[in-house]
């Protein structure tokens, strides 16, 4: 069982990631119509674009971030650390190495156990949010909570695999296979915003750039 | 009376409520004689829905954009607390943007356009009773989801269907029929102009209406109701064209007018006739770019959206020169100093500055209305927040003019009234009509003691005529 989860199934998972990550973002790309969207797309849109992006990629950085600094703090945290931890670990970074010969710079394994910590403390805020902010709540569906559960899975079986909790190869494969399903599962759920978020603001960008003002030099303040 | 009584009793009368736009002089009378809708929103209540139209359409325009905006939607509602409505209803989870526009386009296209009779009325209550298309919350959405638009695009499919309200589809049929937004022809027009021009000469000798001057470097176009209700607005236009020594024209034919009370209905095709009249009119005349009066969705129709409704891919209006808004002519002219005015004459009180949304946050025009406000005022106060992130007056999208979301529309207007009240200016300049309008509207709804201008009688006020301008008496 775990030669195939940590053999073939990383190869298919990761595959079924790349690819559909690219098919996701050519698809909308092609969907894109000047005349339906009432946007002149060209070069000339991609100051705005660079800007949209840039202004929400950093907290703090567009007037909504500012607004809801709480939140702000929540949601950077969580992604930071849920893209941050699986990147930099050590445990990870030894497997690449063995595998293909690459490695980089790697977090202690004290820092990514605070980390870990810390990113669990983000998703609960997350989740009691979606529970006690009347808007929030109104807008959740179970799809949302599925999506929170699916990235803090890799985590939490992490977590424990690492402090051996329970039966360690088991704990192990069921991480494995949480990480696996979490890389499935981002081109086919709302998890695509890993490159639609991106897509989407971009194309934003240039409306503002090119249509709605950027063509007078300020353009839009995010 | 009469008619009215015939409208609501005539059996023989084709269905008010129906699918078809209003293309004819008589269809249009036959709708207007019908008092508020009243037969025309009893019939609305048993219209089916086409839902293989609804379906084929929905195949055919809803892309990736769109799509993608409703996917990806993170269910964060960060966008509530940007929408006016939200605010001015006690903050009513129901009226978070994306709630909004989940609960009707998103489940029309769930549903692939399977929806009933029921469900298109609470659709058409939403788009046009909860949204006025500002697109304040699209600025604030991490993922760029603009809803303002989505909105724009669900009055389309509405329209489609026969799902509009009664004004706006009158609206619509007077832009089918005349070419502008009220019943009024060309001739009445050009009549109106050149008797203002008549009763104004005396204080200004020498004003004269240019009319089709080939080669010009304005065509003005302007919204029907300054003929039909506000003729001094025409005067002083031209009045201000006169004293800048500008070279300037109006067109004679269909193109005079710029607004699109279409677009407010989701008309598109009706949109795309609209503003090919008046680039029509501008090819016809050769003039070098366009002057558009002071209304933010004339700006919107003709210059930042219609371009694509008249199928130009640089998404720019015809003209060798950058077609403006009014405001970008008057701060050219202040620049330049054919525009002079005595700074004796500033405006002492203090007083604030309206952002419409149309030329604002969806052209950019940020800076020059400020600019304007430099020259004009002592005492200028912003409004907060202002600028791009400015709320809607909460009359536009045609809000202002629908009677069956008039409640809707007074408790929107709030917001801005108490951005206004927070200022501590009892003067609120607003250089757009539907802007003006809600200002007014909210004084006699909340009566907080305020007033309002555009720009035109302003400058007026303050511009230094020269000399050889005035008339013989006051020169002397």
């Amino acid at each position: 069982m775990y030669e195939f989860v940590s053999g073939p199934l990383v190869w298919i998972s990761f595959g079924i990631f790349f690819i559909g990550c690219l098919v996701r973002v050519i698809s909308y790309i092609k969907g894109l119509d000047w005349a339906k969207d009432r946007v002149a797309y060209s070069a000339k849109g991609i100051p705005g674009a660079v800007k949209s992006i840039v202004y929400w990629l950093f907290p703090f950085g567009s007037q909504a971030w500012k607004d809801n600094p709480v939140f702000t703090i929540g949601t950077f945290v969580f992604h930071l650390c849920l893209l941050g931890i699986p990147i930099f670990l050590l445990g990870h970074n030894i497997l690449w190495d063995e595998s293909w010969g690459i490695s980089w710079w790697t977090l202690s394994d004290s820092t990514a156990d605070w980390m870990t910590l810390i990113f669990f403390v983000a998703a609960i805020f997350l989740v009691i949010r979606r529970i006690v902010n009347p808007n929030v709540k109104l807008l959740t569906t179970g799809y949302d909570y599925l999506i929170i559960a699916i990235a803090a899975a890799p985590f939490v079986t992490g977590y424990m695999a690492y402090h051996q909790w329970f039966d360690y190869k088991t704990i192990l494969i069921i991480h494995i296979l949480a990480g696996e399903a979490m890389l499935i599962a981002i081109p086919f759920t709302k998890l695509s915003h890993f490159v639609l978020f991106f897509c989407s603001r971009a194309q934003l960008g240039m409306d503002y750039g090119i249509k709605r003002g950027g063509r007078y030099g300020r353009g839009i303040c995010w | 009376m009469a008619a009215e009584a015939a409208v609501a009793n005539d059996q023989n009368l084709p269905p008010l409520a129906n699918r078809t736009p209003v293309k004819t002089e008589e269809a249009l009378k036959t709708l207007l004689a019908d008092r508020g809708g009243k037969r025309y929103y009893a019939e609305l209540k048993k219209l089916d829905v086409d839902k293989e139209a609804l379906k084929k359409t929905l195949d055919m325009t809803f892309k990736s954009r769109m799509k993608t905006w409703l996917e990806i939607c993170a269910h964060c509602a960060m966008c509530a607390e940007t929408c006016l409505y939200y605010i001015a209803n006690d903050r009513d989870p129901k009226q978070t943007p994306s709630y909004k526009i989940q609960t009707t386009l998103g489940e029309i296209v769930k549903r692939k356009g399977d929806v009933d009779n029921a469900f298109m009325w609470y659709c058409m209550d939403t788009a046009w009773g909860k949204c006025t298309c500002c697109t304040r919350c699209g600025i604030y959405c991490p993922f760029g989801i603009d809803m303002g638009v989505m909105f724009g695009y669900l009055r389309g499919l509405l329209y489609s269907q026969g799902f509009v309200p009664f004004e706006l589809k009158i609206g619509a049929g007077m832009h089918w029929v005349y070419n502008a937004q009220m019943d009024v022809t060309p001739v009445d027009y050009v009549e109106t102009m050149e008797w203002m021009a008549e009763e104004w000469e005396e204080y200004y000798p020498g004003l004269t209406i240019p009319v089709d001057k080939e080669g010009a470097d304005i065509m003005y176009v302007v919204n029907a109701r300054e003929p039909k209700h506000y003729p001094e607005d025409l005067a002083e236009a031209a009045v201000l064209f006169h004293l800048t020594g500008a070279d300037w024209t109006i067109p004679s034919t269909v193109g005079w007018e710029g607004t699109s009370l279409a677009m407010f209905a989701g008309d598109w095709p009706c949109c795309t006739q609209q503003v090919k009249a008046v680039y029509s009119a501008m090819e016809r005349l050769k003039v070098k770019r366009y002057v558009g009066t002071e209304c933010g969705h004339q700006h919107r129709a003709t210059i930042t959206e219609g371009p694509y409704w008249a199928g130009r891919r640089d998404g720019l209006p015809p003209g060798e020169k950058p077609s403006l808004h009014y405001v970008e002519w008057v701060l050219e002219v202040l620049k330049s100093g054919a525009l002079k005015l005595d700074p004796a004459k500033k405006i002492k009180e203090p007083v604030t500055l309206q952002d419409p949304c149309n030329y604002i946050r969806n052209h950019g025009l940020t800076d020059v209305t400020r600019e304007i406000m430099s020259y004009i005022a002592e005492d200028f106060r912003e409004m907060s927040p202002n600028r791009e992130h400015n709320f809607c007056c909460g009359g536009g999208g045609g809000a202002n003019g629908i009677g069956l979301y008039r409640k809707e529309r007074d408790i929107g207007l709030k917001v801005k009234r108490d951005q206004i009240l927070a200022t501590g200016a009892k003067f609120v300049v607003s250089p757009c009509h539907n802007c003006w309008d809600a200002i007014r509207d909210l004084e006699e709804v909340y009566k907080i003691g305020i007033k309002w201008s555009f720009l035109k009688p302003i400058l007026l006020k303050q511009v230094i005529v020269p000399d050889h301008m005035k008339p013989k008496e006051e020169a002397a």
